[in-house]
């Protein structure tokens, strides 16, 4: 279109959404040439206005817009937790502090699978669930008891709990006999029996092995304590508690390009750092809209882009970025002064204060907003 | 089970592009940095795996914003220490 060739003109100048904006704008307007071209100027105008300028401490701003808000998370929501379907998930300031902390281990890591297209009715997204979510012996018996005649462990099967996850009894025994063990387990009728190798087997010893049998890993993937099944708007997904995204990732009917974690360091190590700073984007923001409370995404936005700059994901804090700041005053004003001045006293450490806290520390005008430009003499070279 | 699956097609990871070094030049100067002042990405990320790229190359990653509908963004591949 004509106005479509006119907008493109402006290549670098305007964002892509305000340039679709303005296209529809005039489309709908039917604007001629000249009043197109006014309305043109007068948007690229405005939104110069409306950016930031240099200088602008734009780091402090996001602090404290999302750090007010924060403080109101903290009287309301300490306590309050979990959503319908069962699966409870961390919220609220708790969840904010873990994402901006980056975590090695978060509380409640928690995934959200989608399905490829041919599984999308509610009987296959069970049977997937079914395939993803860990299932341990303990799950599928009744009851469990110790035979001290014959000095063997016994299990009663729960049929009912053996259908829920599409087991027989020949694959639950399977799974037992897997990989390196003490015991050989045996079916027998409705119970397991599992009998110890070693002939002379104290009462302890079958208390030890029966612990540890309980907790064997029958099916599904490790790690993966729930997956519930839900229905919004006709897509079916699963939600689980516990997090192995490599290993879902490659279950049959599991759509690996929209299934995520809810754990930014997965996502990093899965599927790179790009992918990280989106998810610590969308946890972030999406803790904070879950509380009601209303923060421009642009301040997550600074605070995702600041924690992935250098290609990996570091900490807002004492352990990441504060740490690693260049100028020795800035660092030893934050915590554990004394340590960093003793530190960069021996190993001779200039600072160059380029940054705002050392010169706020000597009384001197701060590298922000006019403060950042001086005034540079610039004598002309005679020819 | 061993289902293969695509890293750079997931939702979450936007288009990573290796610059030409005449591009690359074009960009450093436009933006008069240097090369280390750019953000990084480590040479063994799962998307840089994917690309032909090496260290020294820049990448153009080219965002989905929710408030500008398209972001640019640049990232150096450096070596993971």
């Amino acid at each position: 279109m004509n106005y479509e060739k006119k907008v493109n003109k402006l290549e670098g100048k305007l964002p892509e959404r305000v340039k679709n904006r303005l296209i529809e704008k005039m489309e709908e307007e039917e604007l001629k040439g000249q009043e197109a071209d006014e309305l043109i100027e007068n948007t690229k105008k405005e939104y110069k206005r409306c950016r930031f300028e240099a200088g602008e401490a734009i780091g402090v701003i996001a602090a404290q817009s999302i750090s007010e808000p924060a403080t109101q998370m903290t009287m309301r929501t300490y306590h309050v937790a979990g959503s319908a379907q069962g699966v409870e998930i961390t919220q609220g300031l708790p969840r904010l502090i873990e994402v901006v902390d980056a975590r090695k281990t978060i509380k409640t890591p928690s995934m959200d699978v989608y399905l490829e297209e041919e599984y999308q009715n509610e009987e296959e997204a069970r049977n997937v669930a079914n395939e993803i979510r860990e299932t341990k012996l303990v799950d599928i018996i009744t009851e469990d008891r110790i035979d001290l005649l014959n000095l063997v462990v016994e299990f009663d099967i729960d049929k009912e709990a053996l259908k829920g996850v599409n087991m027989d009894k020949e694959e639950a025994i399977g799974s037992l006999n897997k990989g390196r063990r003490k015991y050989e387990a045996e079916l027998d009728g409705n119970v397991i029996k599992i009998v110890p190798k070693d002939d002379d087997v104290s009462v302890r010893d079958l208390q030890k092995i029966k612990n540890k049998v309980m907790d064997k890993h029958m099916k599904g993937i490790k790690g993966i304590s729930q997956a519930v099944v839900t229905e919004t708007q006709g897509m079916w997904t699963i939600q689980t508690l516990g997090t192995n995204l490599k290993k879902v990732l490659k279950v049959e009917g599991v759509n690996p390009k929209k299934t995520v974690s809810s754990d930014p360091r997965e996502m990093e190590k899965v599927f790179g750092i790009e992918a990280c700073r989106n998810t610590v984007l969308k946890e972030g923001h999406k803790t904070i809209k879950d509380q009601g409370l209303d923060v421009d995404i642009r301040h997550m936005m600074l605070v995702a882009d600041t924690m992935t700059v250098d290609g990996e994901l570091k900490a807002i804090g004492r352990y990441g970025i504060a740490g690693e700041k260049g100028s020795v005053l800035a660092r030893a004003s934050f915590e554990v002064t004394v340590r960093h001045l003793t530190d960069a006293a021996i190993e001779g450490e200039v600072d160059d204060l380029n940054s705002t806290v050392e010169n706020v520390i000597i009384n001197q005008t701060v590298p922000v907003g006019t403060g950042m430009y001086d005034v540079v003499y610039k004598p002309e070279r005679s020819e | 089970m061993g289902k293969k699956y695509d890293v750079t097609d997931h939702v979450r990871v936007p288009e990573h592009k290796v610059l030409s070094s005449e591009e690359k030049e074009e960009l450093l100067e436009r933006f008069n940095v240097k090369e280390q002042q750019l953000p990084k990405i480590y040479h063994n990320d799962p998307v840089v795996k994917e690309l032909d790229a090496s260290v020294g190359d820049v990448l153009k990653i080219e965002r989905n914003s929710p408030t500008a509908g398209k972001a640019v963004y640049y990232r150096l591949i450096v070596e993971r220490k």
